[in-house]
């Protein structure tokens, strides 16, 4: 079986994010980019599956800038086997980021595709869905847990109120939540080894989607702080405070 | 102009949820349908057809909506986009997984979680775990949107709208409904509680977590909430984790006891009225956006102050 995991290249998450005072979005200038969280526990998944004996091959893909290539050798030192990227320095929305997922689907004929349920800098939750729609494969997003026996996928959700679990025919689209695996860190000698891997650069423009924008975005600020608040010095203080100032019980 | 909104529901009673999402449509403009997609499902269509604002709901009542499968319910959903201007849902777990697809089969992009309507296809969203708001506007001409449903007050519920039979039937979809797990919560429900007490890794135990904070929740009448760590550490369950990736939360009240304030974690709760936090570290980030902040021992501090009220 072989997995196609999108990875996408993102502001790091421990980096405190800064908004350009002019409101033209955020600064990424020499900023600490890594793989988005949800997508290093959608490669790990596939390593596991591969060191279960179910998977054969996994090939990573980001769609991004050159720099991108860094986000595809990080999951190639994991222990992906491959890599595509498909190069563009456009601004790429969720919609034309799965129509390109989809021609790459149809390159590598995948029997499986795991990625983020979120990219931690958009938070669109979204591409994944998108993708599912347009190949017509089922999908089950925000898996905990996930099962693959006899051409299925029995995949374990985290949904509002608990736990789901569905039942896929493959090929299917999965996304990953926080709860489904830890991911490892690439050994020194594995971030050598992913240096010789193969890693095929695509130009966007070959793969006949429009990248032109949809949406406009019109300003990006920062939120307005919250009014400072007061720190209080025992327990009879914050009822007190609570009861006659907030009053909110 | 029309706008549909598809109901939030278990078959049985509709969310309020719903009802913040149509705050929000009505905030867009023009008339509103509710769309309520289920088995067995009239008293949600009647619940709905209550709501203020709305001019019609259409009831989908066959067993393929009924666990409410993204790919039967986005069908359905596009089989009647035809004459709306926008597709709205409230971006809960199952607005998320349904509305991206409805918005892929009609070419369009989604506008997902917004948190303020500036104009008819014009909204602002939190993007970068909140850390930034994004002013977007969209130019398609169906436009679908969810709805970040802590940032809107409910409509009323004083209508009467007409109901009607949507007899279309999707087709068979190649994935299988198996079981549901339900978290068991005595309290409010976490999205719409008036009071959130929230903890974090510093309660160390599933035996912790219970002793400390369900007591506090109890006597407040609040529901539980809990950090990525928490949750993780299997303190509490998946549903009652509060953050950019889990649930968000306005509550009136919320209480974070023995969590650091990260920005993933401030992303689900900032936007609370009255902020409280127990932590012993002072330079804690959650003191930042706390409206009271008391330094100590919360193995001391909560006792006394679930004793106290
Ligand atoms: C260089 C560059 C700069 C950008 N700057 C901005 C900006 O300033 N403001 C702005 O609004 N948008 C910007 N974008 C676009 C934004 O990143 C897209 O909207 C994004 O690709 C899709 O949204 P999302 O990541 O939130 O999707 P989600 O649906 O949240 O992502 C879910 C999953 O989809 C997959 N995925 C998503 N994108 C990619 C990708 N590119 N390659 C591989 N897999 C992917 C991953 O598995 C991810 O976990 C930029 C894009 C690029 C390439
Ligand atoms: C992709 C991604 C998504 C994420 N999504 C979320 C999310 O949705 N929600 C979320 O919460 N996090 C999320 N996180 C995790 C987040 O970054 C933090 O790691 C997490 O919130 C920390 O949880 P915590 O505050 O409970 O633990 P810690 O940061 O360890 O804080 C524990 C606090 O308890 C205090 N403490 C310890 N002992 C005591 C005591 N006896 N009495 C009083 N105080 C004590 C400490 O001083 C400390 O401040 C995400 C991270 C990533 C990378």
């Amino acid at each position: 079986m072989k997995i196609l995991v999108p990875v996408k290249r993102v502001l790091d998450a421990n980096i405190a994010v800064r908004v350009k005072s002019d409101g033209t979005g955020v600064d990424l200038a020499n900023q600490k980019m890594s793989m988005n969280p949800f997508d290093e526990i959608a490669v790990e998944e596939a390593i596991k599956l591969k060191e279960a004996g179910i998977a054969s091959e996994i090939v990573a893909v980001s769609i991004g800038p050159a720099q991108a290539q860094d986000t595809l050798r990080s999951a190639l030192a994991m222990g992906a086997d491959s890599a595509v990227l498909v190069k563009t320095d456009a601004v790429v929305e969720p919609l034309a980021v799965a129509k390109i997922l989809k021609a790459v689907v149809a390159q590598q004929s995948p029997d499986l595709v795991i990625m983020g349920k979120q990219a931690i800098d958009d938070d669109s939750n979204q591409t994944a869905q998108m993708l599912s729609a347009l190949l017509g494969w089922p999908q089950a997003t925000f898996a905990s847990k996930v099962v693959i026996a006899d051409g299925k996928a029995t995949v374990t959700r985290e949904v509002d109120g608990g736990l789901e679990t569905l039942e896929l025919d493959l090929p299917a689209v999965v996304s990953t939540d926080l709860r489904l695996n830890t991911p490892r860190y690439a050994s020194l000698p594995n971030v050598m080894k992913a240096k010789k891997k193969p890693l095929e650069e695509i130009d966007a423009a070959s793969l006949g989607v429009s990248l032109d924008a949809t949406l406009k975005v019109v300003s990006t600020v920062k939120p307005a702080d919250r009014k400072p608040g007061s720190m209080v010095g025992s327990v009879a203080e914050l009822v007190e405070k609570l009861k006659t100032e907030a009053r909110v019980i | 102009m029309t706008i549909l909104v598809l109901a939030e529901h278990d078959n049985a009673t509709l969310a309020v949820a719903t009802a913040k999402a149509v705050a929000a449509a009505r905030a867009m403009g023009g008339d509103i349908h509710v769309l309520v997609a289920g088995a067995g499902c009239g008293a949600v269509g009647e619940a709905a057809a209550k709501l203020d604002g709305v001019g019609k709901v259409l009831v989908a009542d066959n067993d393929a909506y009924e666990h409410h499968l993204a790919e039967t319910v986005s069908e359905l959903i596009v089989h009647l986009a035809g004459g709306y201007s926008h597709i709205v849902a409230a971006a809960t777990t199952t607005g998320k997984n349904t509305m991206p697809r409805v918005a892929a089969l009609l070419d369009v992009m989604q506008v997902s979680d917004i948190t303020a309507v500036v104009g008819p296809k014009t909204f602002e969203r939190p993007v970068y775990a909140g850390a930034a708001i994004q002013t977007v506007e969209a130019s398609a001409e169906t436009v679908v949107v969810t709805v970040r449903a802590s940032a809107f007050d409910a409509v009323g519920d004083g209508g009467s709208a007409p109901v009607e039979a949507v007899d279309f039937v999707a087709g068979a979809p190649k994935v299988r409904f198996v079981s549901r797990d339900a978290a068991v919560s005595a309290g409010p429900e976490l999205a719409n509680a008036r009071i959130v007490v929230s903890g974090g890794r510093a309660l160390g135990s599933e035996d912790k977590f219970n002793e400390m904070i369900k007591p506090l929740a109890e006597k407040l009448g609040a529901a539980i909430g809990a950090s990525r760590a928490a949750v993780d550490a299997g303190y509490a369950p998946n549903d009652w984790q509060v953050g950019q990736t889990g649930k968000v939360v306005a509550p009136d009240l919320y209480i974070a006891v023995g969590i650091s304030g990260a920005i993933q974690h401030l992303a689900g709760m900032k936007n609370s009225k009255v902020i409280v936090a127990i932590d012993k570290d002072p330079d804690a980030p959650i003191f930042a956006v706390a409206d009271y902040g008391l330094v100590g021992d919360l193995f001391a501090l909560v006792p006394e102050l679930t004793e106290a009220l």
